[in-house]
């Protein structure tokens, strides 16, 4: 009766030479992204001076402060929306298309290009002497030009710019990964373009659009360059990421700096979960057609 | 394919392609901006600059030491890349071919840096990174743009190495090659295209990765797109084509970068992490 040896007990549960590749990663991962967040959490609740919720109490007590969290929403949720609204229809209709490639590419351009360069690009294009403002003149829609850069809508349009193809192209992934033999069917069944919409592809949709808002929201959410450049940082596009940078490296005030990140990490987990927790009401399931 | 030929579908229809294609040309001109303002000698308030000239290229290559920016920019981005690659490869590898107790939460803390806003870890660790003494160093940039990159590797790379059939590694032990051999014969070949197209991608990333480079990046150690926000934040400082300048040129080794990296990977990949690998 000899007992397996421990090498091989462990071997059973999983545990072997190839499970040890993960460690590198896995310290790296806690050294610098586990530690430093704890670290963060540990500074935070030692403030420079007062309590230990100082930093908490400072944050939520100052209007200039705790309204960046509705300035950022106020930003963040309805870009969101508008460019998820849109991406549905036009990636319903793109994925019949045979040549789609160019229209991704392009898309594509302004994700890896980044918000500082569409921030820059925008200035010029949204200026008052700008294209835009020029050919909404020459097409007699606008009498004076309007003031599209530094305020609200800068910071607008530069989300729009970015956020719309990177919520397109999640969507088109999703879209394309339905079975066409599903729309035929419900087609042949006498289901109108309507129908066909509303009670086959937006059900089998719901999952994907549910990750695909959480992914766009969290980029929106986290606006920072294109709000200082594009924006007014003092007014009405101080977002959250402003107050903490400028808490952590403008006054030299890590404790707040540490404590703003973390609230605004918070209310951006807040979001996505009841996202993903409304999601798991809906329909989850196989979207082929043959094979369950 | 179905055609519906109603005519709300039609108007429908029209509507959605002005929609993108609206869409399509406001990103073009405003790429276009940029760069008609950089060659540009005077540009006020007409469709067309009054003259062309490239003056501000050289201008701006010296006035923003654009030589050093471009070769730090490089020097940090393929250490990124070289770094991310060998860690996220060992641990992709790992996750995708054994099961372990606790398997969920090293997933989960690999998934946890591309949904958690950058700037929300970023603070924190910047703020150990100075205490350390790293702030401003060139290996400070280095270990805070790895945190994102190493996560999108391993994330891009198990399903990749999901599909490559065991048997074929049991299959070499069989015949007697040691684990060197094994992986120098019969991994990494079979890997190469995977790896290939998670390391451009990262390499694009980390060109264009603001936030995190922002924070810790001292003097020297600033990568172009930091640089970029500088200038672009002291305009009035400098002429608008200069800085406009300097951007063409971050856009040109962004996009060459791309046009690389898209030589192997699907567009929708770059957001939708090869999903679509999977789904066949």
């Amino acid at each position: 009766m000899n007992q397996p040896s421990l090498q091989t007990r462990l071997a059973a549960r999983g545990l072997d030479g190839t499970t040890l590749l993960l460690l590198p990663g896995l310290i790296f991962m806690i050294a610098l992204f586990v530690y430093p967040f704890l670290y963060g959490l540990a500074d935070s609740l030692v403030p420079k001076e007062g309590a230990w919720y100082a930093n908490y109490a400072k944050f939520f007590s100052d209007p200039f402060q705790y309204q960046t969290i509705a300035a950022t929403m106020w930003l963040a949720l309805p870009v969101t929306i508008i460019n998820l609204a849109f991406a549905v229809p036009v990636a319903l209709r793109v994925r019949l298309m045979r040549r789609q490639r160019l229209l991704t590419t392009i898309l594509v351009l302004p994700i890896t290009l980044g918000t500082v360069f569409v921030a820059d690009g925008l200035l010029t294009f949204l200026g008052p002497r700008g294209w835009f403002n020029h050919t909404l003149l020459l097409l007699g829609i606008l009498d004076s030009p309007v003031k599209l850069t530094n305020n609200y809508w800068g910071v607008f349009a530069s989300l729009l710019i970015t956020g719309f193809p990177f919520a397109f192209l999640l969507t088109l992934s999703y879209v394309t990964g339905i079975d066409p033999a599903i729309e035929q069917a419900a087609a042949t069944l006498g289901a109108g373009p309507r129908q066909r919409f509303f009670r086959v592809f937006l059900p089998l949709l719901v999952p994907g659009l549910a990750v695909t808002f959480c992914l766009a929201f969290v980029q929106a959410f986290a606006v920072f360059p294109s709000a200082v450049l594009l924006g007014a940082p003092a007014g009405p596009t101080r977002v959250i990421s402003i107050a903490a940078y400028q808490a952590a490296f403008e006054q030299y005030d890590h404790s707040l700096g540490s404590a703003i990140a973390l609230i605004m990490g918070a209310v951006e987990l807040a979001v996505v979960l009841t996202v993903l927790a409304i999601r798991s009401l809906f329909y989850r399931g196989p979207a082929g057609g043959t094979k369950g | 394919m179905i055609r519906d030929q109603g005519l709300t579908s039609k108007i429908w229809r029209f509507a959605i392609w002005a929609l993108a294609i609206l869409f399509v040309l406001n990103l073009l001109a405003v790429i276009a901006a940029v760069i008609v303002n950089s060659f540009a000698t005077r540009w006020l308030g007409t469709w067309l600059p009054a003259g062309w000239t490239t003056r501000w290229y050289f201008s701006a290559w010296k006035e923003f030491q654009l030589s050093s920016v471009v070769l730090v920019t490089f020097e940090i981005v393929f250490t990124v890349v070289i770094i991310s690659g060998i860690l996220g490869v060992t641990t992709a590898y790992a996750l995708a071919r054994r099961n372990f107790p606790g398997k969920g939460l090293v997933v989960l803390l690999f998934l946890l840096p591309l949904l958690i806003p950058p700037l929300t870890y970023g603070i924190p660790l910047a703020t150990v990174l100075y205490r350390l003494g790293l702030g401003g160093t060139f290996w400070g940039v280095v270990l805070i743009n790895i945190v994102p990159s190493l996560p999108f590797v391993v994330l891009v790379m198990i399903p990749f190495i999901e599909q490559i059939d065991p048997r074929i590694e049991a299959a070499a032990r069989v015949f007697g090659a040691g684990t060197t051999s094994l992986f120098l014969r019969i991994l990494l070949p079979l890997l190469l295209p995977g790896m290939l197209a998670a390391l451009l991608l990262v390499l694009v990333r980390t060109i264009a990765m603001f936030e995190l480079t922002f924070l810790i990046a001292g003097p020297t150690t600033q990568t172009l797109v930091v640089s970029l926000y500088y200038a672009v934040f002291a305009s009035g400082v400098r002429a608008g084509q200069s800085i406009d300048a300097m951007a063409v040129v971050y856009m040109v080794t962004t996009l060459f970068w791309l046009v690389l990296a898209l030589q192997f990977v699907n567009p929708t990949q770059i957001v939708a992490r090869a999903k679509q690998q999977s789904a066949h």
